[in-house]
């Protein structure tokens, strides 16, 4: 793969996130979407440098703030936007919603609406890949608040002593809803936990796509040869509340504005420009084309059929 | 704060269910300085619900704690210090999260009176909030309390009213046993009558929401709206109904029920959980046994349906019982005949 074509398909990963969230967050703003809605806003970079690293037969485990990572892993937009308008051709025929998208085509195990939950499906997704021998590996995302649950230092102990190929994807954007990882945890730095469990352990720019990307492949490389689990720590933060009915006022300004100034998508698009070679131009027409996209998408998923309450009951439930 | 710009005017000052418990709480820990409250979210933000929203001002940090997403081990924290002289009141979020504490309660909280001979005392409170009618979808829509019921040595309240909430939740807490506290999420803006003056209701002790002579409706939580509404409903075509809720589901009060029961010589039972394995099935068992000779017809259960609750609105809405589901249940069994 070309530079050009690499730093592309990066650029058009971001964008489509930062797109379809905030599609979503008008359509939600508008009564169309109901439930919660956890935007990914400001993490963009995390799902799309890890993914980026990954082989098509590798595996993900999701979160609750799931959408970024489903659309990195090449999720179908359609098929998302069907499901969170709770519409029969979504993922899950509009019975699961935003928190509970899996797509089995691109090894996504799934969102989760329980905290911590998918960390031990990730353990579990490891184990078959040793046990089957095959050279495949799992990305575990989850955020602060999920490493203070009790799975993770138990999945992260299992990991280890399994040597399985499982990173960590420690996506640390500094809040669980509105608890600062300040009042949650001793350490500010997550990964420092692994360290007693024997497990590889590093902490990165979150923000900076190819500082992902870098480091991922390091720890696929690790993982792969047989060395076990890495844990990776990607400090970032929310560019807004936990979910869209929070303001997130308790976050405070200038830490805000700090990591708004490292806007991931920005910082993509720079690379995109200087390390791709794309001209302004280039990219803009390109943003165009994602959001035109996007818009079809939308279109496509308000205009299309509920599920009928008869095929439900009568095929769908068991 | 929800306490101070209340009206002089106790006897029908009107104010919502969550606003009940937020009273409860702030009495209790006024009167006890072992009370505590601890849970995600409980302090600064005082609950995602607002129910323990002022505790932190008034109580301060030592007895209104914000915890770490670590519900199994704050939990049995709860107990811990339960065991050791004080009365927490532990909030899990969702009542689908109370799957991660199952140890804590079911093993410890549940077992320890039994296995001290009956010295040891677990006077923890386990404040949750379940049941479906958001979109939350199949992880935060649950209706367990059924879990509960099953394990000797809780007690399971559910409040349906403001006024209820608050009487029981200030008997719970000052319950020496493990009393599971099950709120539903949608009836926390309800209003309803709750006087000034302070006031308890015995676990145990259940209610007649409604008199009626020709069927008697038991339901709980936010079932019991929906059945009253359902009752009006059929009074409009002459059939009177009387809906008991029993408010506590352990302690049970089977001769409210069994007293009604014998007057109406009908009963349907209304639960949002799914039917299998579900509280009304005990319900329907147990009246079966002690009121067998005066039924007319045999017990009837509107329950969920064996699924996780789905996203989609209205196929949410055909997962859990309905007025017309109420509706068709009593007209089925006042029409019953036998043979
Ligand atoms: C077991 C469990 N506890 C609590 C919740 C409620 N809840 C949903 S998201 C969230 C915060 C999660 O924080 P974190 O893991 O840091 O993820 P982030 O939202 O930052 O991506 C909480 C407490 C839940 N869904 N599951
Ligand atoms: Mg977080």
């Amino acid at each position: 793969m070309s530079f050009r074509e690499f730093w592309r398909d990066i650029y058009k990963n971001l964008y489509t996130i930062r797109v379809f969230e905030k599609n979503c967050i008008r359509l939600y703003r508008q009564g169309l979407i109901v439930g919660y809605f956890h935007p990914y806003l400001g993490e963009e970079a995390i799902a799309v440098g890890a993914c980026a690293a990954l082989r098509s037969d590798d595996y993900i485990v999701s979160t609750h703030r799931g959408h970024g990572h489903c659309i990195a892993r090449g999720g179908d937009i359609r098929k998302m936007l069907a499901e969170v308008l709770a519409k029969e051709a979504g993922y899950c025929y509009g019975l699961g919603g935003s928190m509970h998208i899996a797509d089995v085509a691109t090894g996504n195990i799934g969102a989760n609406g329980i905290v911590g939950g998918g960390i031990p499906l990730g353990i579990g997704a490891g184990l078959s890949i040793s046990i089957r021998g095959t050279e495949q590996a799992v990305v575990i995302f989850f955020s602060d608040g999920a490493s203070n649950n009790g799975v993770f230092a138990e999945s992260l102990n299992l990991a280890a002593i399994w040597n399985l190929p499982v990173i960590f994807m420690l996506e640390n954007n500094h809040y669980a809803v509105s608890t600062p990882i300040e009042e949650a945890s001793r350490t500010e730095d997550l990964y420092k936990r692994a360290e007693g469990y024997g497990v590889f352990a590093t902490a990165i720019d979150g923000n900076d796509v190819k500082v992902v990307y870098e480091k991922t492949k390091e720890a696929l490389e690790v993982c792969r040869s047989g060395r076990g689990p890495f844990l990776v720590e990607a400090k970032t933060y929310r560019q807004g509340g936990h979910h869209v009915n929070d303001p997130g006022k308790y976050m405070p300004r200038e830490k805000l504005d700090y990591y708004m100034s490292k806007d991931p998508v920005q910082t993509g698009r720079k690379y995109l420009i200087n390390e791709g070679g794309f001209s302004e131009d280039e990219v803009k027409r390109f943003e165009t084309e994602i959001e035109n996209e996007i818009k079809e998408a939308v279109e496509f998923a308000k205009n299309s059929p509920e599920l009928s309450e008869e095929k439900y009951f009568n095929e769908i439930v068991i | 704060m929800t306490i101070s710009e209340k009206k002089e005017n106790s006897e029908n000052r009107v104010i919502m269910y969550r606003e009940a418990l937020n009273e409860a709480i702030m009495e209790e820990m006024k009167n006890d300085d072992t009370v505590f409250v601890m849970g995600e979210g409980v302090a600064e933000r005082g609950g995602s619900y607002k129910v323990t929203a002022g505790l932190l001002d008034e109580f301060g940090k030592k007895r209104v704690i914000d915890t770490p997403i670590s519900e199994a081990s704050f939990t049995g924290a709860g107990v811990g210090a339960a065991i050791t002289g004080m009365r927490p009141i532990v909030e899990i979020l969702f009542i689908d999260f109370t799957v991660l504490i199952m140890d804590q309660i079911v093993n410890q909280a549940a077992k320890y009176k039994f296995m001290t001979g009956g010295k040891g005392r677990v006077p923890i409170v386990v404040r949750t909030q379940g049941g479906s009618g958001n979109g939350l979808a199949a992880q935060h829509s649950q209706s367990l309390e059924a879990w509960f019921y099953h394990i000797p040595g809780l007690k399971v309240v559910m409040p349906s009213t403001p006024y209820d909430a608050k009487g029981l939740l200030k008997s719970a807490i000052r319950d020496d046993d493990p009393v599971m506290f099950i709120e539903h999420k949608l009836l926390y803006m309800k209003k309803g009558e709750v006087p000034e003056s302070e006031y308890f209701i015995e676990l145990g002790r259940g209610e007649i929401k409604r008199k009626g002579k020709d069927i008697t409706i038991i339901s709980w939580s936010n079932m019991i709206p929906r059945s009253l509404s359902a009752a009006e409903r059929l009074a409009e075509e002459g059939i009177d109904v009387e809906v008991i809720d029993p408010r506590t589901l352990v302690p049970l009060d089977r001769k409210l029920i069994m007293d009604s029961v014998k007057k109406t010589r009908n009963a349907v039972i209304v639960q949002e959980a799914v039917r299998r394995g579900g509280v009304a099935s005990d319900i329907a068992s147990i009246i079966q046994e002690e009121a067998f000779e005066s039924l007319d017809a045999p017990v009837a259960i509107v329950a969920g349906k064996n699924t996780p609750i789905p996203f989609n609105l209205r196929l949410e809405k055909a997962s859990i019982p309905q007025e017309k589901d109420i509706i068709l249940a009593v007209k089925k069994t006042l029409n019953f005949k036998i043979g």
